[in-house]
């Protein structure tokens, strides 16, 4: 087994990330994405920021020199099981501070091969 | 008042509009899921001819193709829509993957670059759609962010979906775990390829067009 020398993240506050347009937030993630950084967003982009995302990671992979796209992976609390009042307090609370449970994980092709998600797991395969 | 009158008559009127406009079914998915082949299967099922080429080698659509007035009717029922046929969507296009299928350097970079735009393609097209059919490789791990942005993406823009697990005829296909990853959708397991279970899928569709 290959042995990992480092592995650098950077970690993105939500807070640090809602205020800003789709455009702003999805350029700040491939700035540090072209930087071949591996990002850890606290929190979600909502659906049609990951489509803008993936647009835009298509656009730059067809002219960036050597930029072959990202890997990308949300982890969420599975609610599947949870009472209608665990259900009730998460929504709320996601209402007031944004999806803060969630874990948004970005990285370069390059750098990240693959990431496998089942329910339980998710595993960060590095090239 | 005034706003909800409004409102009211731009829906009327957009309904009228509608029934008189062809309804537009998306086929979305990941690359290589079957959305040619159930394409080509429909096609050939109710206008005799087929709609593209289909390979083994992944971004083979890579423009949306359309197939204008397809006409099902299927146990006295009708349904007439246009066909629009979507490239795959992934967040990583490496033209070396297609090395691998024996495609030569230059064409693999060129099938490189049009599958990126195809993506982009598929992605502005999605506010256009009456209804998805989203087509999912049941062999594959159902978990891909890929297929939770595109089904997330149809919620949000609030377009009927319709799952359709195909390969069923392949050993490792597992039609129960992509019922557990998407388990608000009724799934639908099928294989295009040999024309397996096409009725039920037929029926699926008619429900479908209900939503709309």
């Amino acid at each position: 087994m290959n042995k990992i020398k480092g592995l650098s993240l950077h970690v993105i506050s939500f807070s640090e990330i809602e205020e800003l347009s789709i455009s702003e937030r999805v350029k700040r993630i491939l700035e540090l994405i072209l930087k071949n950084k591996i990002i850890i967003i606290h929190g979600k982009l909502r659906a049609e920021e990951e489509a803008r995302l993936i647009e835009d990671t298509m656009a730059m992979a067809g002219h960036v020199k050597n930029f072959k796209g990202i890997e990308l992976a949300v982890i969420e609390p599975d609610l599947k099981e949870k009472t209608f009042f665990v259900k009730m307090k998460y929504g709320l609370a996601k209402r007031l501070v944004g999806d803060s449970s969630a874990l948004t994980l970005i990285g370069p092709s390059s750098v990240v091969k693959e990431i496998k998600r089942d329910p339980k797991k998710i595993e960060l395969l590095l090239d | 008042m005034l706003k909800l009158l409004r409102e009211l008559s731009r829906k009327i009127f957009r309904g009228l509009f509608r029934k008189k406009e062809q309804l537009k079914i998306g086929f979305y998915g990941p690359p290589n899921s079957g959305k040619t082949s159930l394409a080509n299967r429909i096609c050939k099922d109710w206008t005799g001819e087929e709609m593209g080429a289909v390979s083994k080698i992944p971004h083979e659509t890579r423009n949306v193709q359309f197939k204008e007035k397809v006409e099902i009717n299927y146990k006295g029922k009708i349904l007439v829509f246009k066909l629009v046929d979507t490239p795959g969507i992934a967040t990583k296009i490496d033209y070396e993957d297609f090395l691998k299928y024996g495609v030569k350097r230059g064409d693999a970079k060129k099938r490189a670059k049009e599958a990126t735009q195809g993506i982009i393609e598929s992605i502005q097209w999605l506010d256009d759609m009456d209804a998805v059919v989203v087509v999912l490789d049941a062999s594959e791990n159902p978990y891909s962010q890929v297929n939770i942005t595109i089904i997330g993406n149809l919620v949000a823009r609030k377009i009927p979906v319709l799952v359709v697990a195909n390969k069923i005829d392949l050993k490792r296909a597992d039609i129960k775990k992509v019922g557990a990853a998407f388990p608000e959708y009724e799934i639908v397991g099928i294989s295009a390829k040999e024309g397996t279970n096409m009725d039920e899928f037929y029926e699926c569709l008619f429900k479908l067009s209900k939503k709309i």
